[in-house]
């Protein structure tokens, strides 16, 4: 890997220097001229049938140009996946959470906009509501949706090898409850929108989005607006993990009133909106059994889950099946078996959050690998890598690790963390723990069932030769991968990374699926790479004929060209270069033939020099019901080492130190991998310790602001020692893979190993509380199934 | 009523009239086009509004513009001087310590605040100085690397110019 000149290095980010000098736009800070405002009104009921709804009084305030309800926006059902469409833009028949959107207004003002929608008037005959997942599910609770009875939105069973059998021939079965609790992204910058309409009905629609091309088809199916008249321009994006990876009804209605008014139509959602549209992580409740032999080989896993997933299905299926295939690795094991329900409540909708259903079930099932390694009496370490599968194995459940340097990870944490040492030797109140995961590198398959590309590139040189402009509608959504784009050109083409720019976010420029399941780095990649390869062998083609010499023996590094690794005879080139461009200030020089002057004659010869590049995986997986979802070309696996300090008066927890191995395949920017592995700690770690939407008694969130759902500060993250692992991956492009989501795989459960280790106690609920833990150390209550 | 605020915003005289129930953020981002600070919340939690007044940094929206009458207002606008980045932003470029960028204005001008007051902080004064900012993205690791880094090479360039 040693001839690499781009990748692996620690290249600052292309928009690092935009971003630190508030020049960077994101999508609030948009404006247009005669630009509108406009806000959404939302039930203030958890449940309650729609009577009538009157927006006269609004229509006729001041400044306010256009409201829509149902009436005008239609009843096109949508959602994620085709097979549960269960939303539409507007409610008309009744609202299911306590924020469901009922109408939209157009103003000239945004304070307009927010008295408008105190005009609206709605008549609503309540209903009775659930708003937990047990109650949903019982006997003669309110029905949420007609067509879904029992509030089962979803239903998953599959079974891998005879459990059974696999069971009996156990020497020790250990059980395990979890439960974690429903999750905000908590991204900083809160979604917002700007719509404009041409007036030959066209749309553009600049978004805070991870995914333009999925917005782009809901957007038009939705509004029915034939989808080659809608263009979607991702702006800077303030984060994402997961909750904007699904068009929203903000963009929705932000379109309708830019279409019927014919103005640009601009709107932000407040922070209370935000966690109202949630999208964000589900509680799952998980119940786990784990066979074993006497020695610790794993042998059998039963695994059963119930996801509160609220009022629409979202990523929801996805989300459920993902709980699941998740758990296949990175152990061996001989059976495997998994029953999961996703359930409607009377709550906003949860869908796909950073690990996307894999999160609480790896939490689960980390936290009894621990319990199982006490019982069979030996080291958790030792446990995992008696049963941990390397490159070339294949889950129980068909996932294909065609790399996994998941046995490096595990060592490496151990001995960074002086493991040995530790573990079993500190005194009361101090723990250690470790925990284990893997991800997808790029779901398998397109959310909609399709043979399209997952990623097009194309690459176009500038008319000098100096400048390969990257073209793709894959999502920067602050992980890097604009920077990661840049550097696979860049090295692929031979030339400094700051000869490389890259345009992005635009359905105009490609087709790419966007910001989601960790994929942009493989696919976006390989495509990438692609773009750049065919620039380079036209270039070469074009060499070959002026040098007459073989284009097999042409190299380009650092933007020079070398033939059979020498200077060759250019001078007639260079000559012709510096006459074209004379009195320019940066004439072409040195002892070797330049990139610029050789995609120069390139031009010359054959016009605007373009490559282009694709990728799609292959066929991934197996043939059972579900299979497509786990499917990846790749996976990612880490490894984390966690140590906590606990107060065993007050059962306040301190993480002191954490130590994350992680297995990226070649780490294209060192510093964004570090990045994405620390930015998952601390995600994880508010999850565990704090994170909760609290509702109250009538399905209102009683927390719904930055101060009152904590997210970790800098006082409450420690100092992480981040190692990277890189296997080389055959399918990623040089050998890359993911970093994004499988990170936070092992947090939770490394931080709960650590506290159990502490305090002797397993808490089996998250977030842990100090209170929560304080009772469990008191032994005032364990945790009980309701 | 619209009432006629003076202040300064990074450096230059500014005269406008505004509405006394509007915020210092919605008067720079809205009236001023100083779009490099960011609107989070809007509560006083997220810390992306943070700008300077009078050297102390305040979270924007949670001031009236009305009272910044009279006062010098710093935002991240005001920051990088000729088109040289100012060190702390060539650090945080440098470090890796931004990722999607939403909370960098106010974290740059949280950590300007107190380098200008404590030059040399320890690892504990730079996260508390930091911890009304709030990063989704980074785990602040990279940020108070280049909060450290950034206090190094002020100092550097200080003693070099009274060499």
């Amino acid at each position: 890997m040693s001839e690499l000149k781009v990748l692996r290095t620690r290249a600052p980010r292309l928009d690092a220097p935009a971003k630190a000098t508030g020049r960077a736009k994101y999508a609030d800070d948009l404006s247009m001229p005669g630009m509108l405002h406009a806000a959404i009104l939302q039930s203030p009921l958890a449940h309650a049938k729609i009577l009538s709804i009157d927006v006269s009084k609004a229509r006729k305030l001041p400044g306010v140009k256009c409201v829509v309800t149902a009436k005008e926006a239609g009843l096109v059902r949508y959602g994620v996946s085709p097979a549960r469409y269960d939303e539409t833009l507007f409610a008309y028949d009744k609202v299911r959470y306590v924020g469901d959107e009922i109408a939209a207004v157009a103003a000239t003002d945004p304070a307009i906009a927010m008295e408008a929608l105190e005009l609206i008037k709605v008549d609503y005959e309540e209903l009775p509501a659930v708003f937990n997942m047990w109650d949903a599910m019982k006997e003669g609770a309110p029905l949420i949706h007609d067509a879904f009875p029992g509030n089962l939105n979803a239903e998953v069973h599959q079974e891998f090898g005879d459990t059974e059998a696999a069971f009996a021939e156990c020497d020790l079965i250990v059980d395990h409850t979890f439960r974690n609790k429903r999750q905000d992204a908590a991204f900083i910058e809160p979604h917002s929108c700007l719509a404009v309409f041409d007036l030959d009905g066209k749309l553009t629609l600049h978004t805070s989005t991870q995914v333009p091309h999925y917005v782009m088809r809901t957007v038009a199916m939705v509004l029915q607006i034939p989808v080659g008249n809608v263009r979607v321009v991702k702006p800077y994006v303030g984060g994402g993990f997961g909750p904007k990876c699904e068009a929203t009804p903000l963009e929705m209605s932000s379109s309708l009133l830019a279409k019927i008014t014919g103005k640009p139509v601009k709107m932000t959602y407040s922070r209370e909106q935000v966690f109202l549209h949630s999208r964000a992580r589900h509680e799952f409740y998980a119940e786990m059994s784990l066979g074993v032999k006497k020695d610790g080989t794993m042998v059998a896993l039963r695994n059963k889950a119930i996801l509160d997933g609220g009022a629409y299905t979202s990523f929801g299926i996805a989300t459920v099946y993902y709980s699941g295939s998740l758990l296949g690795g990175p152990y061996k094991l001989k059976a495997m078996k998994y029953d999961g329900l996703r359930v409607y409540t009377n709550k906003p909708a949860c869908g796909a959050q950073r690990g996307h259903g894999g999160v609480a079930h790896r939490a689960a099932f980390e936290q009894l690998i621990d319990t199982t390694a006490e019982k069979v009496g030996i080291d958790p370490v030792e446990m995992r890598l008696k049963n941990i599968m390397t490159t070339g194995d294949v889950t129980i459940n068909e996932l294909d690790m065609s790399s996994l340097g998941m046995k490096e990870c595990v060592e490496a944490v151990r001995d960074h963390s002086g493991w040995k040492n530790k573990k079993g030797k500190l005194p009361k109140g101090k723990g250690i723990g470790m925990a284990c995961g893997f991800f997808v590198s790029g779901a398998g398959y397109p959310i909609y069932r399709s043979d399209t590309y997952h990623s097009t590139v194309v690459i176009k040189v500038s008319e000098d030769g100096g400048i390969a402009t990257v073209l793709t509608g894959s999502a920067e959504i602050g992980q890097g991968s604009d920077t990661a784009m840049a550097m696979i050109a860049a090295e692929t083409l031979g030339i400094p990374l700051d000869h490389v720019r890259v345009i992005s976010g635009d359905t105009d420029l490609s087709v790419d699926l966007g910001a989601y399941s960790s994929r942009q780095t493989l696919m976006t990649g390989h495509a990438t790479k692609e773009a750049a390869e065919q620039i380079k062998e036209k270039i070469k083609g074009v060499l070959s004929q002026a040098m007459g010499c073989d284009p097999n023996g042409i190299t380009f590094a650092d933007g020079r060209v070398l033939f059979n690794g020498g200077p060759g005879d250019f001078e007639k080139i260079r000559t012709m270069y510096i006459k074209e461009h004379r009195g320019w200030t940066d004439p072409p020089s040195g002892d070797y033939l330049t990139f610029r002057e050789a995609a120069r004659l390139a031009y010359l010869q054959l016009g605007t020099l373009v490559g282009t590049g694709k990728y799609k995986p292959p066929r991934l997986g197996g043939t059972y019901k579900g299979a497509a979802v786990g499917t990846s070309p790749a996976y990612g696996c880490s490894a984390q080492v966690v140590e906590v300090a606990v107060d065993m008066e007050t059962g306040e927890i301190t993480v002191e130190a954490m130590t994350d191995a992680h297995d990226c395949g070649l780490a294209i920017n060192r510093t964004s991998v570090e990045g994405q592995m620390q930015g998952s700690l601390s995600m994880g770690l508010g999850e565990c310790l704090f994170e909760e939407v609290k509702f109250d008694s009538r399905g209102r969130i009683l927390n719904s602001s930055l101060g009152e759902y904590r997210i970790p500060t800098a006082l409450d993250m420690p100092k992480v020692k981040s190692i990277i692992v890189e296997s080389h991956e055959p399918n990623g492009p040089y050998g890359a893979k993911e970093v994004g989501e499988g990170a936070i795989m092992p947090t939770i459960p490394a931080i709960l190993n650590a506290i159990a280790d502490a305090t002797g106690v397993r808490v089996n609920e998250l977030p842990v509380s100090s209170e929560r833990l304080f009772r469990a150390i008191k032994g005032v209550d364990k945790y009980e199934k309701k | 009523m619209k009432v006629s605020v003076n202040l300064t915003v990074n450096g230059e005289p500014v005269e406008v009239a505004v509405e006394s129930n509007r915020t210092l953020v919605q008067l720079l981002r809205e009236d001023l086009g100083l779009t490099g600070t960011k609107h989070g919340c809007g509560l006083g939690d997220c810390g992306a509004c943070t700008v300077l007044l009078d050297g102390k940094p305040v979270n924007s929206c949670l001031v009236l513009a009305v009272q910044a009458r009279g006062r010098e207002v710093f935002t991240i606008e005001g920051l990088a001087e000729n088109g040289n980045l100012h060190p702390i932003q060539q650090a945080f470029v440098d470090r890796g310590a931004i990722q999607c960028g939403f909370c960098t204005p106010g974290m740059i001008l949280s950590a300007k605040a107190l380098l200008d007051e404590n030059p040399k902080p320890t690892e504990r004064e730079i996260r508390t100085a930091i911890s009304g900012n709030l990063c989704r993205c980074t785990g602040y690791q990279k940020i108070v690397e280049a909060v450290q880094e950034a206090s190094e090479n002020m100092a550097g360039k200080e003693a070099g110019s009274h060499e």
